[in-house]
C-alpha cells in the first residue's frame, strides 16, 4: 500500500491525543459542520439538485439506492466514478460516497476523485469477511455504521471520523435504528459509573480498545459526531432519532423511491428528448412527471424541517402534512436473517 | 442556564438551523456567556449577540426562506453585534461568488465559496496576526476565500494575502473556525465587541476577559 495514494498515516493507533492531531482534527471538524442536517442518497445529477435544493447538508453518490439493492439483488459495488464525478460537480454542497467494507482500493479512488466523505457500507456487498479498511491511511474522512457501542469504537479504532447507527437500510422501517441508537446510548451511560478497575473488563466485554472505553466513559459520548441511519422515511422518523440523540440523519430509499425497485420520476426533458419527438421543444427543463417529481422535493424539504425543528411538534405536524405520498415500506421483521445488511461488518 | 453564566453574562444567541453550533456553545460556555439556540425568529429576542456557525449556507437559506426569517435576522444583524464563521461569513457577505447567492449583505466583503477545494483540502495553518499574543491556529474546513473587502473592513489575519478575520463595526467574520481551536482569543475579540455595544444600564461589572 503506497503511501501516496492514501496520503495519511496507515495503522495509526488511537487514544485521547489522537484528537489533537491535525489530520483527525479535520476529520473531525467537517463532522461538525455536518450536524443537524439530512444527508440523502441520491442516484443521479437530478436527484442531487433536488437533495441541495431541499435543503440536504450533503447528498451519497450512489447507483442503487438500499430498497433497489435489496430488491434486485446482485452484488452492490462503490458507485461509477464518473457518476460520482457528475454529482460533485452538479452541487455545491460535500459530496459522499460508499465504499465495500474491507475494500481499501474503492476508497483509494474516491479519495483520489475528491469526495468529501467515505462511507465504508454494509450497504454494499462486503469485500472481506474480517478486515474493515485502515482508515487512518486515508486524508479523507470516513463514516461507518455500528449497531452497538463496541463495534462504533472498533470502527473509531480504524480511524473513522463518524459514526451513524445502522439501521435496517431500504425498508422504511424505522424499528432498528431505534434499536441500534437506543443500545449505544444505554452502553456509554452504563460505561460512565464504572470505576477505573472495571473500565479494563468493559474494554474485553465490548471488543474495543481500552483507551476509547475510557474516553466514553469519562465524557458519557462517543468521541466523534453519532448520526442515525437505516430505514428513516418519514419527518417523524428524523425527529424521532434526533430526540433518541442523534445528531444528524441519512435518508437513503425514504426519498426518491416509489416502489420497491422503482424511484420516482423526477427527470427533466431534455434537448435530447426533445430531438427524437419525445416532447416539445417547449418541455425542456421542465419536469417529465411533476406529480412524482413534487412528491420527492416535498418529501426531501420536510425530512429536513423535521430534522432541524425536531423538537417542535407542530412544525414536524406541518412539515408532515405537506408531504405527498410516502416510500413504500418492508417490515424489517419480514426480512431473512441472511438478508439483512446491518449484520454486515465485524 | 450554564454552570459558568452568572445574571450579567451576555446572552449569545447560535443559529441553530445546522452546522457546528455545538462547537460555538462550548468555547462561549468557557468563557463565561450564557449560548442560546436560535431556531426560529422568535429565539433573537433579547439576546446580546449571535454567532452564524459554519455548516452549509445553502441548507441555512432554505430555513431562512421561511417565517421571513431571513427579514428578521438581516434586521437583527444590521443593529447587533454578530459573528459569523465560514458559511456564517457567507451569510453576512455583501457579494457571494461561486455560486452567486443570497446572503443578508451585512460586511462590505465579497466572497467565493469552497474557494479552496473540497474536504481533503481542508488545512490547519499557524500564523501571525494582528490580535494580541502568539501566531494564531486557524482551522479551515472546505473553506471561503474573502476575495474583496469595503474600505469600512479592517483585516485582522490573513492567509496567503487573502483576509480570513475581519471586522467592520459591530460585525467579526471568519473564513477558519475558532469554535474548533484551543485558543479562545477569536471569541473574546467578539464577546469584547458584545460589551462596547450593551447599553451601560445591562452590563453591571462585567469583568474582562
Amino acid at each position: 500500500m503506497a503511501d501516496p495514494i492514501q496520503n495519511g498515516t496507515p495503522g495509526g493507533s488511537i487514544g485521547p491525543s489522537s484528537f489533537h492531531e491535525p489530520a483527525l482534527r479535520l476529520k473531525l471538524g467537517l463532522a461538525e459542520m455536518l450536524k443537524g442536517g439530512v444527508i440523502m442518497d441520491v442516484m443521479n445529477v437530478e436527484q442531487a439538485r433536488i437533495a441541495e435544493e431541499a435543503g440536504a447538508i450533503s447528498v451519497m453518490a450512489l447507483e442503487r439506492v438500499p430498497a433497489m439493492i435489496r430488491a434486485e439483488g446482485g452484488v452492490a459495488r462503490m458507485a461509477n466514478p464518473k457518476l460520482v464525478r457528475q454529482i460533485m460537480a452538479a452541487v455545491t454542497i460535500p459530496v459522499m460516497a460508499k465504499a465495500r467494507i474491507g475494500h481499501f482500493a474503492e476508497a483509494q479512488v474516491l479519495q483520489h476523485l475528491g469526495v468529501d466523505f467515505i462511507d465504508e457500507s454494509e450497504v454494499l456487498t462486503p469485500a472481506d469477511e474480517t478486515y474493515h479498511i485502515d482508515k487512518h491511511a486515508f486524508t479523507t474522512p470516513f463514516v461507518c455504521g455500528a449497531r452497538n457501542l463496541g463495534e462504533a469504537l472498533r470502527r473509531i479504532a480504524e480511524g473513522a471520523a463518524m459514526i451513524r447507527t445502522k439501521g435496517e437500510p431500504g425498508t422504511g422501517d424505522v424499528v432498528h435504528a431505534v434499536q441500534h441508537m437506543r443500545q449505544i446510548v444505554r452502553e456509554i451511560k452504563a460505561l460512565t459509573v464504572l470505576d477505573d478497575q472495571e473500565l479494563y473488563n468493559a474494554a474485553k466485554v465490548h471488543g474495543a480498545p481500552y483507551e476509547l472505553v475510557r474516553m466514553v466513559a469519562k465524557s458519557g459520548k462517543l468521541p466523534v459526531p453519532n448520526f442515525s441511519a437505516g430505514g428513516i422515511a418519514t419527518p417523524a422518523d428524523a425527529a424521532l432519532m434526533m430526540q433518541l440523540g442523534a445528531e444528524s440523519i441519512f435518508v437513503g430509499s425514504g426519498i426518491f423511491m416509489k416502489e420497491r425497485a422503482t424511484p420516482l420520476d423526477v427527470e427533466l426533458w431534455h434537448e435530447a428528448d426533445a430531438a427524437v419527438g419525445l416532447c416539445t421543444t417547449q418541455d425542456i427543463g421542465t419536469p417529465r412527471n411533476p406529480d412524482e417529481r413534487a412528491e420527492a422535493v416535498s418529501r426531501a424539504k420536510a425530512i429536513v424541517i423535521a430534522t432541524t425543528h425536531y423538537a417542535d411538534a407542530k412544525i414536524v405536524a406541518d412539515a408532515a402534512e405537506a408531504v405527498t405520498g410516502s416510500m413504500k415500506g418492508l417490515a424489517a421483521a419480514a426480512i431473512e436473517e441472511q438478508d439483512l445488511m446491518q449484520t454486515r461488518g465485524w | 442556564m450554564t454552570a459558568n453564566a452568572s445574571p450579567c453574562s451576555p446572552l449569545i444567541g447560535v443559529l441553530a438551523l445546522q452546522g457546528a453550533y455545538d462547537a460555538h456553545v462550548r468555547t462561549l460556555t468557557a468563557l463565561g456567556a450564557a449560548p442560546r439556540l436560535v431556531r426560529l425568529p422568535p429565539d433573537l429576542d433579547g439576546l446580546d449577540g449571535l454567532v452564524l456557525p459554519g455548516g452549509e449556507s445553502t441548507t441555512m437559506l432554505r430555513f431562512l426562506d421561511r417565517n421571513r426569517f431571513f427579514d428578521v435576522l438581516q434586521t437583527y444583524v444590521l443593529s447587533t453585534p454578530t459573528f459569523g464563521t465560514c458559511a456564517g461569513a457567507i451569510l453576512l457577505a455583501t457579494h457571494v461568488e461561486a455560486p452567486t447567492q443570497r446572503s443578508l449583505a451585512a460586511l462590505d466583503i465579497t466572497v467565493q465559496r469552497n474557494a479552496y477545494g473540497r474536504q481533503i483540502d481542508s488545512s490547519i495553518l499557524i500564523a501571525p496576526t494582528a490580535l494580541p499574543g502568539p501566531p494564531l491556529e486557524m482551522v479551515f474546513i472546505r473553506a471561503p476565500r474573502i476575495s474583496r473587502t469595503g474600505p469600512s473592513v479592517e483585516t485582522l489575519a490573513t492567509r496567503d494575502g487573502f483576509p480570513t478575520l475581519v471586522r467592520s463595526g459591530h460585525i467579526l467574520a471568519a473564513t477558519f473556525h475558532p469554535e474548533l481551536s484551543a485558543d479562545p482569543r477569536v471569541h473574546q475579540l467578539f464577546l469584547a465587541l458584545v460589551r462596547a455595544n450593551r447599553p451601560a444600564a445591562n452590563r453591571p461589572g462585567i469583568a474582562t476577559a
